[in-house]
């Protein structure tokens, strides 16, 4: 019973998240982020799961979608008796079918060979979209109408919050097949190949194979997230097959945290957010995001999961009250010191790309001149304030750290 | 017979630009065994810089100038980014490198936003060096040409008939033993992931004129980079310089000489369908090579990964 709750739990969030955000763009919002968490729990089938990094991973969503696409078109030409809410197992074939193809070579090896071909099929493919027009329709992509299929229920899909509910039915299945998945025995194995496939081979097991399945595996779900964009935005382009996306896919993986099956569903929201909150704020969001990622990598390896559960020792003991003080003292001031950089950078950018004369900017709910120096001199005392605070109170995190996690009487 | 002696310069002036930044990558690589997905950005900051110099002090100044910043830089990336990462394992490194790329484009984009720079060949080199019947050879591709070559007899110079040269190649293979005798690898390592990057800079200064200089310059040639080191073999500097002229002179060739589908498949016996456009097979029909040059590197990598792991010239697995 211990286990079926978070799903419960999950699923009724689904059921209730258009209640709670009502609006159509929240429900835009809620889709986008559905389909890139089916596509980020496929990726880290490979990467997380598998131990394989690959660089071309839109590929097999971005071929998904276009199948879901043209069976749409042959649904309306020929009125072919299949309804909209059962394409997404086509895209899901499809991309299956390309990955056994492509994995039958490029699963021989891990590490960089493996990711040497994904990038370059990742790159064959992408060129080829622009060449082989019959299917990928060329530079402006195809589309198709989703509301022309059969009703199903007496539901056309007309709405976008009928195609959420699609998506949320579709989210739900994959990823607990996803995680069900990574519980089979050849789960298990892809863990054992990833960690050390010398020895998976001794116990009899072929690594090449494991890794394998796990790619087609993989190819299958994120054929179904294509199929899923295909229905929700009704065109598909080059720009869903490019590395551009298998780039971003990895970036929102790796946020995330790749050691924890829920890792990339927290990547994929935070990562939604930025994009479509962050960059309605800000020209600059992808500076952010690229400078997140990197202190990503090289302070938190495991991601915000890894974060998250850093904190399981410590609240089992029942001393994660020792935590709470000493984050608000460093947390706050850090974040009022980032806010402090950004405003500094946001000026600077200002003052270089505004057309002369245009002085005045918008930043955090104020105007400010970004010529004059008052505003800089108020940005830089407060960043460098605030940092000087939470240096200040660090080894205090530091030792209330120690304390949470050590385990009462014993010395660890 | 003139198009081709004209089409072989034209290759080789793409092969030895790709070389000077494969020859860098490829020492790195054998080096910290990662692959640096951030060289060609190093490459587009040189071209940057570069620029950047030449409104003041004049191209010539730049060339001097842009490359030690850049490898300064990289130097700096290595000691506080790499070597931290290091500790996690090789994935997380190349995730680190993939990121860095990512950050270096929207800074340079930061500064000198998304247009392309109006940055121009120097006067003292826009002339004709000589003519091959009617096709005209500009100077600027015959300096690049000497250029290359130069650094590529300096590089093989320092890297085998020089102490330190003795000293790098040692630390590639037995860091720990280098390191007993008394030698500061951690440094050397610096040493060596600053040089690539600075010859990646090189490279930028040079081709940013030709090949314009646009924040997406790095994306373009970063990938073809990838390609030529691994077609060349990971961690052979004479594999990379192969491979380099190959890409260089497959897709000038392709691009120039218009060999189309039609043709070939007509010659092998099949009759074209009529209307080709009710046909499915129309995109194979219609296909020609210079529509396909600029993937066939890609095609190229992935037959050799497939059937020789190695690459031409190499010693390991990549």
């Amino acid at each position: 019973m211990g286990q079926l709750a978070p799903w419960v739990i999950a699923t009724a969030f689904l059921v209730a998240m258009p209640w709670i955000f009502a609006s159509n763009s929240a429900i835009t919002i809620m889709n986008q982020m559905a389909i890139t968490i089916i596509f980020a729990l496929s990726y880290n089938m490979l990467l997380g799961q598998g131990g394989m990094l690959s660089f071309g991973h839109a590929v097999y969503m971005g071929a998904g979608g276009f199948m879901c696409m043209h069976v749409m078109n042959m649904v309306q030409d020929q009125g072919l008796p299949l309804p909209l809410p059962l394409l997404p197992v086509f895209g899901g074939l499809f991309g299956l079918g390309l990955a056994t193809i492509v994995g039958s070579f490029s699963t021989r090896n891990a590490g960089t060979v493996f990711a040497m071909i994904s990038l370059g099929v990742g790159e064959l493919i992408a060129a080829s979209s622009v060449i082989v027009v019959s299917f990928f329709g060329g530079e402006e992509g195809i589309s198709g109408d989703r509301t022309y299929g059969l009703p199903v229920f007496g539901v056309e899909f007309l709405r976008q919050i009928e195609v959420y509910y699609l998506i949320a039915f579709w989210l739900v299945l994959s990823t607990l097949l996803m995680f069900l998945f990574s519980r089979t025995p050849i789960g298990r194995m892809a863990n054992a190949v990833r960690d050390n496939p010398e020895r998976a081979e001794f116990l009899g097991y072929s690594a090449r194979w494991v890794r394998f399945y796990s790619f087609c595996a993989s190819g299958f779900f994120a054929g179904i997230a294509g199929a899923l964009f295909a229905i929700n935005y009704e065109i598909v382009t080059e720009e869903n097959l490019n590395l551009g996306l298998s780039g971003a896919i990895l970036l929102i993986t790796f946020l995330g945290g790749i050691g924890v099956f829920f890792g990339p569903i927290i990547g994929a929201i935070v990562f939604t957010l930025l994009q479509t909150v962050l960059s309605l704020q800000t020209e600059l969001w992808q500076l952010y995001v690229g400078a997140l990622f990197l202190a990503t990598v090289m302070f938190f390896p495991s991601g915000l999961a890894g974060v998250l559960m850093m904190h399981v020792p410590a609240i089992k003991m029942g001393k994660w009250r020792y935590l709470v003080l000493p984050y608000v003292k460093t947390l706050i001031p850090a974040i009022f010191g980032i806010l402090g950089v950004s405003a500094m950078v946001e000026m600077m950018f200002h003052a270089r790309h505004a057309p002369t004369g245009d002085e005045e900017m918008g930043l955090f709910w104020m105007t400010v001149d970004s010529t004059s120096p008052l505003p800089w001199l108020v940005a830089a005392i407060i960043s460098v304030v605030c940092f000087w605070v939470t240096r200040r109170n660090a080894p205090e995190l530091v030792a209330a750290w120690h304390m949470a996690n050590t385990p009462d009487g014993g010395s660890a | 017979m003139d198009l081709i002696l004209v089409n072989i310069i034209d290759g080789l002036v793409t092969g030895l630009l790709l070389f000077m930044l494969s020859a860098g990558l490829t020492l790195i690589f054998s080096m910290m065994g990662v692959l640096n997905f951030a060289h060609a950005s190093f490459y587009m900051l040189g071209a940057y810089f570069a620029y950047q110099i030449s409104m003041y002090l004049g191209f010539w100044m730049g060339l001097l100038i842009a490359p030690p910043l850049v490898g300064l830089i990289g130097a700096a990336v290595e000691r506080y980014g790499l070597r931290r990462v290091h500790q996690y394992g090789h994935v997380p490194e190349l995730i680190f490198t993939f990121g860095l790329a990512l950050l270096i484009e929207e800074v340079v984009q930061f500064f000198w936003g998304r247009d392309q720079m109006p940055y121009q060949i120097p006067e003292a080199l826009q002339f004709v060096a000589f003519s091959i019947s009617s096709y005209d050879i500009p100077a600027y591709k015959v300096f690049m040409i000497f250029l290359s070559l130069i650094i590529f007899g300096g590089l093989l110079y320092v890297l085998t008939r020089t102490r330190v040269g003795m000293i790098i190649q040692a630390a590639l293979s037995y860091p720990r033993t280098v390191e007993a005798l008394g030698h500061n690898v951690p440094l050397v390592f610096m040493g060596v992931f600053g040089v690539g990057t600075a010859l990646a800079g090189v490279a930028g200064v040079i081709a940013g004129p030709v090949l314009s200089t646009f924040p997406g310059m790095a994306i373009v040639l970063g990938s073809i980079v990838f390609v030529t080191i691994v077609i060349g073999g990971l961690g052979s500097l004479g594999g990379a310089l192969i491979a380099a002229l190959i890409i260089g002179w497959l897709t000038t060739f392709a691009k120039t000489y218009n060999v189309r589908m039609e043709d070939i498949l007509t010659t092998i016996g099949f009759t074209k369908p009529e209307p080709i456009g009710d046909s499915g097979w129309q995109d194979l029909w219609t296909l020609t090579s210079p529509q396909i040059a600029d993937i066939l590197p890609y095609l190229l990598m992935v037959l050799i990964l497939v059937f020789r792991p190695h690459g031409l010239f190499g010693k390991r697995d990549a």
